[in-house]
């Protein structure tokens, strides 16, 4: 099936993030940035301290206005970590947050070819092309809404497992505590004092 | 515990086990069993009067077997819920002819030996893992021993002893003579921070543990000799070095070095300790009447069946592994399910409580709304191209695909189901599903990209979002470096790298081809990745047919907690990689050119990102 097709072309704007040194202190950010600019559909480029800072979304969220983007590339940090926070920042520049793509510059760039900065610089631009080409391509989405049940299973009737049930239950959540022995308290209930306060454990 | 068995929001299923778990965040579906308990839970008042005439005795688990307890029993006295239970596997039976005595004695007539087992189903919007741990064996550790000499204690033993509640009525006495010890020792890091055998992990307790034991010991005995024999202390948490000083001003000894051999006197079955003692470089020994093992914790073996239902994964130690070992501590990567405990890591009460109440508050953030929003990472399905063959609906995991193949309507998805993998879109021969947010024209615009430019040097990679790529992240996080020409391709599961992504990474000069996922049993999408394997073993077979070498396309199961694995495989890359002659890489495209693929209806190079 053909993906939506895009009544024009996309204007990308992408952000090189230094991370202080974490990115910088290996990857030439400024060149990588330079280096975007040149790509095809990339309407604005540049590289920033902490892109996740309140000023860096800033001016990222200003950007959006100014420059008119459509789509953004953050290269930074890992999506698993900062995805939803720049999926967050371009929904409040008026962006749909699917139109946000990242570039793993830190944790699978800068962070493992410290040795070598050069493969490391090569390395970020071809995964901001990449992150481009694929921005390019993306579509905005619409998520879907789902009610949640207001219940907790708990599974282990130990301290912990007993403490969040009473969390949960004093804020008026229903929880459902499943233990296998005959009786709750784990192994906490078979010690007589604990430390370092030396009370009694039950 | 008394609190948590009377809260009106509580249910509380003792003697239970969750069986099955099914949905997802929001609205999960459970199936727990209780067993049955054969005494009415609500009417037996903890009297006694049952335990008095039952004739079975069996050792007590809870006094780990100092004790003895009857068929009927109730496990300690402050038990919740207090009712009594019958031990099945022990009683003998409610035939009058055989016993029933029980039943006579029971004046509220509470006991049902009609009971049965019962299946609840639970609809619940989130889930916390508090499954705890076990205590380690020593009984592996032969030169303690601890199944030869019987004034060989664990530190949970001496618990029991010195409870008040205990066996002993809180005496601390020798198992051979029932005297008090003259001289207690202590053995640190039974079974815990040893790459041999054990755990390599410190337990995390046991030092603090042996301290408070010590005291306790002091504070009974004054008289008592009592030492330590550690590796280090670690006294690190609040309070806990004023404790340590004080068991130190307490007259406890403190000596650097773990015994090598534990042997016994038979006159007077007290112990003799030889250990090197690492503070004065001199081999030293020492006698004591009783020897205590500061015995570890490790994962339950039971853990890999609740593992396995909610697709959780575990770190190398065993435990189960955390979304992020900083930043989302109590969170598992399956949304919506948080963990409490030891089931994360070994952990004292502090710890355990203040993890149980972060769960309980994360869990309360995601339930608080009412209401949540999916990721709109979910499959559809071009009714007008689809030819209703059927294979999408038998590879969705989640059986979120309404098909009937021969003569039904085309494939439907709901996507309210839908969790995301695409592997219906990687199989679908005739390319009718579109994968939003992961489709094929945006992952072939990213490997068009990836291989523009000298594609004879890069590797591209495709990893999926929950094991390999994290696997990745991780390599990043303990900066363990590997070639810098590895270029990750990031799919939410293994499962939707289509064949035709692998021939397209060929024909635009790939030298080599790495698919990662997770492990079996670990996909967070149930048993998405199978499909992934039986896919490539499928390319594996046409590769051979057209004359290219399999091996140029790699498949690897890497856990995210597989740091060290992913650089290495990553080394392994490269060294195929170089393998690869330009002439090879030619001939390659000729080969696939001539074959068709990748297959017609892929949309070409530079219009893919359309």
């Amino acid at each position: 099936m053909p993906d939506t097709k895009q009544s024009q072309e996309p204007r990308v704007g992408v952000y090189v993030c230094h991370c202080g040194l974490n990115i910088a202190g290996v990857v030439d950010c400024a060149a990588v940035a330079e280096y975007a600019a040149g790509l095809e559909g990339v309407a604005h480029a540049t590289h920033d301290g902490y892109c996740c800072s309140e000023p860096g979304q800033m001016r990222i969220k200003a950007d959006i206005a100014l420059h008119n983007l459509d789509r953004v590339v953050v290269a930074s940090c890992s999506p698993r970590l900062h995805e939803p926070t720049f999926r967050q920042c371009v929904a409040e520049a008026g962006l749909n947050p699917y139109l946000m793509e990242m570039a793993n510059l830190r944790e699978q760039c800068s962070w493992v070819h410290g040795h070598d900065p050069a493969s490391a610089t090569a390395k970020a631009k071809d995964l901001v092309r990449a992150a481009v080409a694929r921005a390019g391509g993306l579509a905005a989405r619409q998520e879907l809404e789902v009610p949640i049940e207001r219940a907790t299973l708990v599974i282990g009737g130990g301290v912990a497992g007993i403490q969040a049930s009473l969390d949960l239950a004093d804020a008026g959540y229903k929880v459902f505590l499943v233990e296998k022995e005959p009786s709750i308290g784990g192994l906490m209930a078979r010690l007589d004092k604990t430390f370092p306060t030396m009370d009694c454990s039950i | 515990m008394a609190d948590a068995g009377r809260h009106p929001n509580i249910t509380l299923l003792t003697n239970s086990q969750v069986t099955a778990a099914s949905g997802y965040v929001g609205n999960f579906n459970i199936k727990v069993l209780k067993k049955a308990r054969m005494v009415v839970e609500g009417q037996c008042t903890a009297c006694g009067d049952c335990v008095k005439v039952c004739p079975v005795v069996v050792p007590d688990e809870f006094n780990v077997g100092l004790s003895s307890r009857r068929a009927i029993y109730q496990p300690f006295p402050q038990a919740v819920p207090s009712a009594y239970i019958i031990d099945g596997q022990q009683c003998l039976g409610h035939e009058p002819i055989v016993c029933g005595k029980c039943m006579e004695a029971c004046q509220k007539k509470c006991i049902d030996f009609n009971m049965s087992d019962e299946e609840l189903e639970l609809k619940v919007g989130t889930i916390v893992v508090a499954t705890g741990v076990d205590v380690y064996d020593p009984t592996v550790l032969d030169e303690y021993g601890y199944t030869r000499h019987e004034n060989v204690l664990t530190s949970l033993e001496l618990e029991r002893l010195i409870s008040s509640g205990g066996p002993s009525q809180g005496q601390v006495i020798r198992l051979s003579d029932r005297a008090v010890p003259q001289s207690v020792a202590f053995i640190q890091c039974v079974g815990s921070r040893s790459l041999k055998r054990g755990n390599p992990y410190c337990s995390n307790i046991c030092c603090m543990n042996t301290i408070k034991s010590t005291l306790m010991l002091k504070e009974h005995y004054p008289e008592m000799e009592v030492k330590v024999f550690y590796i280090d202390i670690r006294a690190f948490g609040k309070g806990f070095e004023d404790l340590f000083r004080r068991s130190k001003a307490a007259g406890v000894r403190y000596i650097r070095g773990i015994p090598g051999e534990i042997q016994e006197d038979p006159q007077t079955r007290g112990l003799v300790l030889t250990v090197d003692n690492t503070a004065t470089n001199a081999l030293e020994t020492h006698r004591a009447d009783m020897v205590v093992l500061a015995v570890g914790m490790h994962p339950p073996e039971q853990m890999k069946v609740i593992q396995e239902m909610l697709a959780l994964q575990k770190s190398p130690d065993g435990f189960y592994l955390e979304a992020h070992p900083k930043l989302q501590p109590v969170d598992s990567a399956t949304r919506g399910v948080f963990f409490a405990g030891c089931a994360e890591g070994p952990k004292d009460i502090k710890e355990s409580v203040t993890q149980a109440s972060a769960a309980a508050a994360r869990a309360m953030r995601l339930m608080t709304p009412g209401k949540l929003r999916v990721e709109a990472i979910t499959a559809e399905v071009d009714p007008e191209t689809c030819t209703i063959c059927g294979i999408c609906g038998k590879v969705c995991p989640y059986q979120a695909i309404a098909v009937k193949a021969k003569g039904g309507k085309p494939a439907f998805v709901n996507a309210a189901a839908c969790m995301g993998c695409g592997t219906c879109a990687a199989e679908c021969p005739a390319h009718a599903i579109t994968m939003h947010h992961f489709t094929d024209g945006q992952i072939n615009a990213q490997i068009d990209a990836t291989l523009e430019d000298d594609p004879q040097g890069r590797i591209p990679i495709f990893a999926c979002n929950w094991c390999s790529y994290a696997g990745a992240d991780f390599a990043g996080v303990a900066r363990l470096p590997y070639p810098p020409n590895t270029r990750l391709i990031r799919t939410m599961c293994s499962g939707r790298v289509s064949e035709d992504f692998i021939w397209r990474a060929f024909s635009q000069g790939a030298p080599v081809v790495l698919l990662s996922g997770c492990h079996f049993g670990d996909c967070h999408y149930i048993n998405a990745n199978h499909w992934t394997d039986k896919r490539v073993k499928r390319i594996w077979r046409k590769m051979e047919k057209l004359g290219l070498r399999p091996e140029r396309l790699q498949l690897e199961w890497i856990s995210a907690a597989e740091g060290m694995r992913f650089a290495q495989v990553m080394q392994r890359m490269e060294e195929l990689r170089a393998g690869v002659t330009p002439e090879e890489i030619a001939q390659t495209k000729v080969i696939l050119a001539q074959a068709g693929l990748p297959g017609e209806k892929a949309p070409p190079a530079k219009q893919a990102a359309g």
